[in-house]
């Protein structure tokens, strides 16, 4: 009792807290897999072999090699087109009307359901998985965007104006700064989306990369490997999105408590 | 300090430095100013005060450039006024501070905005940093400044760009009581030491009779001047001995007796 | 935005939108976008046949069966979280890994573990909604002015009495918050799930459509789709609006 309490003090509690929390969840798993709870529900250490063995032939990283091709290309594009849109719709009221409620209607409609469509017309290919991950992620990155510039602060601009900052002053040294914590955000927020759309159109075009190793599984009943893919693609999307919040913590952290004018 | 003391003198004030002729200000229906005309002398420090609602900031703004008035118009040594211009510099209430860019670039900010060269503007910077008892905080940022050290940047900043008026709207109404009463202090003798026109606006009666070579008293709905008020011999005093003098008080509750039925 | 001085309603673009689709359209640039009008007319024809309603009503079930579970076991954890340290330490890591997890590849699982039927529909959906809800119940309660809590105790309220007296509806707003980000990401939640279950419900409409070349006909249903979704949200959001207000007071 003694040593674990000293341990408690010793270790970071949150860390020793996380550790417990996980050993509680992966250890329900392993139970309930060996019970089993369904035909269809491997223990966590047979998936955890099976990623192993996956790892280790080298098959989950060609698959990865697939995967991550349209989620690139399609961030990629999604982040030049949604932030060169969002700035101009931020900074012009008449871009603001034009499309503002497009991309509105965009984030709240369930874009999912054109997949069939962008496949009639653009084919099983990489095309449409990209388009898939773009339509996924470039609404939330336009309209932050374009709320960050539209709501910079106008107190900033007032003082901007005040000491003569022309109109491309103010927008280069006031308003985009200050918009730029919630234009990264939105790329997080837009990745994340990505991430959706990716294994989407993994699931649903065709079956590639990790979405073929979860169809396949699935298909020969070789669960232990679907339950692995999974994790794993969770695993990677969670860590990636995790690292982008720390270097937005890193890069504005002082910026977002810089604001508050006590 | 001569030169103050010479104006005291004689009473009244040397030239006019800004001069605000007919001002109106309408917001769709709100009148927020009408007809006001005041004069702001030269090298002096003019306080308006007034309850909250009674446009001191839309005059301040108005005079600054950065509110057009609806009619009536603004001169800074005989020109009119159409924008923000480089005789006048603006202390915000808010302090207005990037907070991305650490103390140094703020306090350039504005010599920034005109397009001066980077070592020349820092090198000014630094020097009315130290002017404001910053020095050694050149690199630190906003965040980690505390509220008095943040308006200190600002008014830094205003003193970097070296316009004859400096603009100031309510600076201290965000910092606390001693460092107030410090700002107070370090205003007076900035006053006399800068031949600058400085225009302040406040809504504590006793800050204005404080630091104030001259005290316009405005009244709301709609707003107006209701009466200016010159202190006679506080300009002479020691800082500290201010707030004791008989005229100090007097003041104090003559203006207190003009507002009292304009506070709900 | 203002032309000849008259401000234009915010929405009012989509109208221009809708007209450059139906020249786009009339002008037969792609046989995959026909005109507006001929969508529209296809759409006031399906709208009544059985097929059509009975996917609309499957859906509407499997989205408010989603919402329903991700609200009444959300909300509840949410406050647990923010009111008991331990239960927050434990839980949040997971909340926020399924917050930002990409969902979509849980479906296959849920097809195994719960068939390929409305079950497995209904699971995907709550997977999109609740965690967000429970995020901002949690943060609601964590934002609650302690001196209000202390108020309560000292004019001797019971915990039970805080509970439903304060708690509650100190957070209400931020909670109501939730629920509104979590039924936007119920709607997408339903059919990504009909899409990959695609045998039921707008799935298998839009399977049938896309199958057969019904490209009016797929348009029909996207419009009614995003239409219904975006009502779904600009209501919540309305209605958030007024306790936001309610809120600012409290």
């Amino acid at each position: 009792m003694e040593t674990s309490a000293a341990l408690l003090c010793q270790m970071n509690r949150s860390l020793l807290l996380k550790i417990l929390s996980a050993v509680i969840v992966f250890g329900a798993w392993e139970i309930a897999g060996h019970i089993p709870v369904s035909y269809g529900f491997p223990t966590f250490l047979e998936s955890m072999s099976a990623l192993v063995s996956m790892i280790t032939d080298g098959s989950i990283f060609t698959a990865y090699l697939d995967t991550l091709r349209p989620l690139v290309i399609g961030l990629v594009i999604s982040a030049f087109i949604g932030i060169a849109l969002g700035l101009w719709i931020g900074l012009s009221s008449w871009f603001d009307w034009l499309f503002s409620p497009i991309f509105i209607v965009m984030q709240a409609a369930p874009l999912a359901a054109l997949i069939p469509l962008l496949v009639l017309v653009y084919g099983i290919g990489l095309t449409s998985k990209v388009f898939v991950v773009c339509i996924m992620a470039m609404p939330v990155i336009v309209l932050n965007t374009s709320g960050g510039v539209r709501n910079a602060p106008s107190n900033l601009k007032e003082m901007g104006y005040s000491f003569l900052g022309t109109d491309r002053d103010i927008i280069l040294k006031v308003v985009i700064p200050s918009a730029s914590p919630i234009i990264f955000s939105g790329l997080r927020l837009g990745t994340s989306a990505g991430f959706i759309g990716a294994i989407l159109s993994e699931l649903k075009i065709t079956p590639t990369g990790i979405g073929d190793i979860i169809t396949y599984s699935r298909s020969i009943a070789d669960y232990e490997s679907m339950y692995a893919a999974i994790f794993s693609i969770i695993a990677l999307a969670v860590c990636f999105l995790n690292l982008l919040e720390r270097i937005e913590r890193t890069l504005f952290g002082g910026n977002v408590r810089g604001y508050a004018s006590d | 300090m001569d030169t103050h003391q010479t104006s005291n003198e004689h009473g009244v004030a040397g030239t006019p430095a800004v001069s605000a002729r007919n001002i109106s200000k309408t917001y769709g229906e709100v009148e927020a100013l009408r007809n006001l005309t005041l004069e702001f002398p030269h090298g002096q420090l003019t306080s308006l005060l007034g309850p909250s609602g009674c446009g001191k900031t839309t005059l301040l703004k108005i005079i600054a450039g950065l509110l057009e008035p609806t009619s009536g118009e603004v001169e800074v040594n005989g020109r009119p006024v159409t924008g923000p211009g480089p005789d006048r510099a603006f202390v915000f209430q808010d302090f207005a501070l990037l907070p991305w860019a650490n103390v140094l670039r703020n306090v350039g900010f504005g010599l920034e905005l005109r397009g001066m060269a980077a070592s020349e503007r820092e090198a000014i910077a630094e020097k009315y940093i130290r002017n404001v008892g910053l020095a050694g905080f050149e690199n630190s940022y906003p965040h980690e400044l505390s509220g008095g050290m943040r308006q200190r940047v600002g008014l830094a900043r205003a003193l970097a760009v070296d316009s004859e008026v400096l603009l100031m709207d309510e600076p201290f109404s965000a910092v606390d009581e001693q460092t107030r009463r410090k700002f107070q202090e370090d205003l007076l003798s900035l006053v006399a030491q800068e031949n600058k026109t400085f225009l302040f606006v406040t809504h504590s009666i006793e800050e204005a009779v404080y630091v104030s070579d001259q005290i316009a008293i405005l009244l709301p709905r709609p707003s107006r001047v209701s009466e200016i008020i010159r202190p006679q011999g506080l300009r002479s005093k020691d800082v500290a001995d201010i707030r004791r003098h008989p005229e100090y008080l007097d003041i104090v509750d003559q203006i207190w007796d003009s507002l009292r039925s304009y506070v709900e | 935005m203002k032309i000849l001085g008259i401000r234009l309603p915010g929405m009012s673009s989509l109208i221009l939108w809708g007209l450059l689709w139906e020249a786009v359209g009339q002008s037969g640039f792609t046989f995959f976008l026909p005109p507006l009008s001929e969508v529209l007319a296809t759409l006031f024809a399906i709208i009544g046949t059985p097929a059509f309603q009975k996917a609309l009503s499957e859906t509407a079930q499997a989205f408010l069966a989603g919402v329903f579970s991700a609200v009444v076991i959300g909300i509840p954890v949410g406050i647990l979280m923010g009111k008991n340290r331990w239960v927050d330490e434990l839980l949040l890591p997971w909340v926020n890994i399924f917050l930002s997890a990409p969902l979509t590849a849980l479906v296959p699982v849920l097809m195994v573990l719960f068939g390929f039927g409305m079950k497995s529909i209904i699971i995907t959906t709550t997977l999109f909604a609740i965690w967000i809800i429970i995020l901002n119940a949690r943060a609601g309660v964590m934002q609650i002015n302690r001196s209000l809590v202390e108020m309560a105790l000292s004019f001797g309220a019971s915990p039970w009495d805080a509970f439903v007296k304060i708690y509650f509806w100190a957070a209400l707003p931020e909670i109501l918050g939730g629920v509104r980000i979590g039924v936007i990401r119920a709607v997408k939640g339903v059919i990504i799930g009909q899409l990959l279950i695609s045998i039921v419900g707008f799935g298998a409409l839009f399977e049938l459509y896309s199958a057969n070349f019904l490209m009016s006909h797929f348009w029909a249903v996207l419009i009614v789709l995003f239409a219904l979704a975006f009502t779904v949200s600009e209501l919540l959001a309305g209605l958030e609006r007024r306790v936001a207000y309610y809120a600012a007071k409290r």
